[in-house]
């Protein structure tokens, strides 16, 4: 896509906000696979939270899907990198909120909705609850020629993909070919952002490694509550903002501690992904009252 | 050599000898873990002393980890983990648990402060 046609797209789209460009896919014989299109991802939603940080809590989710229902031009599916709920240590409250969280998604125009979990979600049952009501935590599909792969790097509550995953995700790479164009969706950062805010993936730089010899790889992921691009070698690493609170940069403070909330909610939101011979983002503040 | 000059040069060795073994024996420092802190949360030590971190947990297996200096162990409870450590520069350095315990795991964290 040419970027007069993005514009274009982005202005049919009903897109707000700054695109963000990423140099992404940079092999353009990889763009003939497949047609362009464009995703919506969600993160860290933490539905259940209760606290200070944002007063609004229990209706900063509802906005969103009211914003993203609003886009003039629907995406082909939506995505939700992980920290659908608040960590809870009752079972039962950890199913409930997930019932609940389910139910207000539901009210998405859009039905192909792809989910992954967050430490938040599975690291206290290994994924148990988690899987009753959204299936696996790691699984590949397949979009217009885009291959994407979800990794599960919180079930594990040592933040480890382990030897088993890793396993798999080399075996699923081996199928495909060195210019295929290939998204991963995780929730934590698969590298060390900020090691002493365990900001990282203990075992994420082996998955780097098997993601290395292709061409055309982007990273989305959740976790840190803040937009974050970060390159290692030709493979982009994107953070997305929550929709809950945000945190402080990364090293921007003593601690990791949330921003203070703010009724604008300006760090907030969703964010669109179109794909195309690259990538481009573009936020969506949290705008529907 | 005078017989009492000797004594006292074996004497100053012996207790030199002494000095030096206390100053290599690694000080032990005990640091208990559970749901959501450290106790104590702030250790000093200084620069090239060898130290021992004694790590306990009083209710789940936790984590221990100290980037800065490459440490990164399970505590698990009704264990003693061990940990050796040469803090070889000064400075502030974070330890937290990296083992997500619950609400409150991101606040589980303390500073090991090595002086010059």
């Amino acid at each position: 896509m040419q970027d007069a046609d993005r514009r274009d797209f982005l202005r049919l789209a009903g897109l707000a906000g700054v695109a963000f460009t990423a140099g992404l896919f940079p092999d353009r014989k990889a763009a003939a696979q497949g047609s362009d299109f464009h995703f919506v991802q969600f993160s860290d939603t933490h539905w259940g939270y209760s606290g200070p940080a944002n007063p609004d809590a229990e209706h900063t989710l509802e906005k969103a899907v009211a914003t993203v229902n609003g886009l003039a031009n629907k995406p082909d599916f939506i995505v939700f990198t992980g920290d659908l709920t608040h960590t809870t240590d009752d079972p039962k409250v950890r199913r409930e909120r997930m019932k609940r969280f389910r139910e207000i998604v539901s009210a998405l125009n859009v039905k192909d909705v792809r989910f992954m979990p967050g430490e938040h979600d599975a690291s206290l049952d290994k994924g148990e609850a988690y899987k009753e009501f959204f299936g696996a935590t790691n699984y590949t599909f397949d979009h217009k020629g885009v291959h994407f792969i979800v990794l599960d790097n919180v079930s594990d509550p040592a933040a480890k993909l382990g030897d088993e995953q890793l396993a798999w995700l080399a075996a699923d790479l081996k199928q495909r070919k060195p210019d295929d164009r290939i998204v991963v969706l995780t929730h934590r950062p698969l590298f060390d952002l900020k090691p002493d805010w365990d900001w990282t993936t203990a075992d994420g730089a082996k998955a780097i490694d098997l993601l290395m010899p292709y061409q055309n790889v982007v990273v989305l992921y959740g976790h840190i509550h803040q937009e974050n691009h970060h390159m290692t070698g030709h493979i982009a690493h994107h953070a997305a903002k929550s929709l809950i609170f945000p945190l402080p940069a990364p090293g921007s403070q003593p601690k990791r501690t949330p921003l203070p909330y703010d009724a604008a909610m300006p760090g907030l939101g969703t964010r669109d992904v179109t794909v195309a011979q690259k990538v481009t983002l573009v936020e969506l503040p949290v705008t529907k009252g | 050599m005078h017989r009492r000059t000797l004594i006292a040069l074996l004497a100053g060795s012996a207790m030199g000898g002494v000095a030096r073994l206390a100053a290599d024996q690694p000080a032990e420092i005990r640091i208990s873990a559970k749901k959501f802190e450290f106790t104590p949360n702030k250790v000093v030590a200084k620069r090239g002393q060898p130290l021992v971190l004694v790590l306990t947990s009083e209710d789940r297996i936790h984590g221990f980890k100290m980037p800065d200096f490459a440490i990164r162990t399970d505590i698990v409870p009704g264990q003693q983990t061990r940990v050796n450590l040469v803090p070889d520069k000064a400075g502030s350095f974070a330890f937290f648990c990296d083992v997500f315990c619950g609400d409150g795991h991101e606040d589980m964290d303390g500073t090991l402060v090595v002086e010059a």
